[in-house]
């Protein structure tokens, strides 16, 4: 199990994260935050294999990844 | 579940000012997660220099000094010859280091000053609304070169790394880019080296990292890097440039 969180105060919505991802499972969502960026969401935690990636492109360091201890 | 991504200890709480997928973040994200692996943030001055970069001092946790343009590494040796335990390390752009600081970076490197200089190449000026660059490509468009940059006028791009490698004083030069998260973990190598080749004082360390600049590039964030690939890593003697026998054996 893995989980992708997006911090909503940091994400500019440029889409970096979403290309990278090898599963596809991000989209930028239809909510905004506070700066009027629509926010990046993940549409499938259970897809998740918590590879990092999108995490490592994020310019604006607003992805935290979590994995089960092995 | 553990956490196995998050934000370095190295950076403030402060949201990055840059545009969106503008990878000025990613590179300091690097350098921050350097200062903390390498437990050096509190012994850490970073130097700021005026444009996009200039806003370091807000984002880094340790200590900073703010130059003139294009003084950072004049304003860094002063600081690392007062303070000779300290790590300094100037974060400059191209704009900055390949343009108005060219005579600090060279004679930095000639006197093999025990700096770390940091640059960030995007072949424009970017906070000033995209002007043409020393660094910027043959052909490339830009508010003050509207038909294409035009060698014949303007010179050819100037590849600083390969300039500053030529010098004695230079112990590691490394030109990477931040286009891909294999590259990415790339450029993390070389960032950390120059660091401990700073710690282990052998003399000048300089790592140049491409990036972007949608908003002056007119390109959207992936394009953007996509253009990075396709045009500025053949123009720029991409890898290690020069590392001395001293440095390989830390």
């Amino acid at each position: 199990m893995a989980k992708v969180k997006v911090i909503e105060k940091y994400c500019k919505s440029c889409g970096l994260c979403i290309e990278v991802c090898p599963k596809k499972i991000l989209t930028i969502g239809d909510k905004t935050n506070e700066k009027g960026y629509f926010t990046v969401i993940c549409t499938d935690q259970e897809k998740c294999i918590g590879c990092t990636l999108c995490a490592k492109m994020c310019p604006d360091v607003a992805i935290e990844v979590y994995k089960d201890k092995k | 579940m553990e956490k196995v991504f998050a934000r370095s200890k190295g950076l403030t709480d402060v949201p990055f000012s840059f545009c969106p997928g503008c990878t000025h973040g990613i590179i300091m994200r690097l350098i921050a997660e350097v200062l903390e692996e390498l437990d050096i943030i509190e012994d850490t001055i970073g130097i700021s220099p005026v444009g996009c970069a200039g806003f370091s001092q807000d984002f880094f946790s340790c200590d900073f000094i703010g130059a003139a343009h294009g003084r950072a590494q004049a304003v860094g040796i002063g600081a690392k010859r007062a303070l000779p335990d300290k790590i300094v390390f100037t974060y400059q752009g191209d704009g900055d280091i390949a343009a108005i600081g060219t005579q600090h970076a060279i004679h930095a490197a000639a006197r093999g000053e025990k700096i770390t200089s940091i640059m960030v190449n995007n072949a424009i000026f970017g906070m000033t609304g995209g002007q043409m660059a020393p660094t910027s490509l043959e052909g490339m468009k830009t508010v003050t070169s509207p038909y294409g940059k035009d060698v014949s006028t303007t010179g050819y791009p100037i590849d600083m790394p390969t300039l500053v490698a030529n010098l004695p004083g230079a112990v590691y030069v490394a030109s990477v880019s931040v286009d891909s998260p294999k590259n990415i973990a790339q450029a993390k190598k070389a960032i950390k080296k120059a660091f401990k080749v700073q710690q282990a004082g052998l003399g000048f360390s300089l790592v140049s990292l491409l990036s972007t600049c949608p908003t002056n590039w007119n390109m959207s964030p992936s394009d953007s890097l996509k253009w990075l690939r396709e045009n500025m890593m053949p123009v720029y003697k991409m890898g290690e440039l020069k590392v001395t026998e001293e440095v390989e054996s830390l």
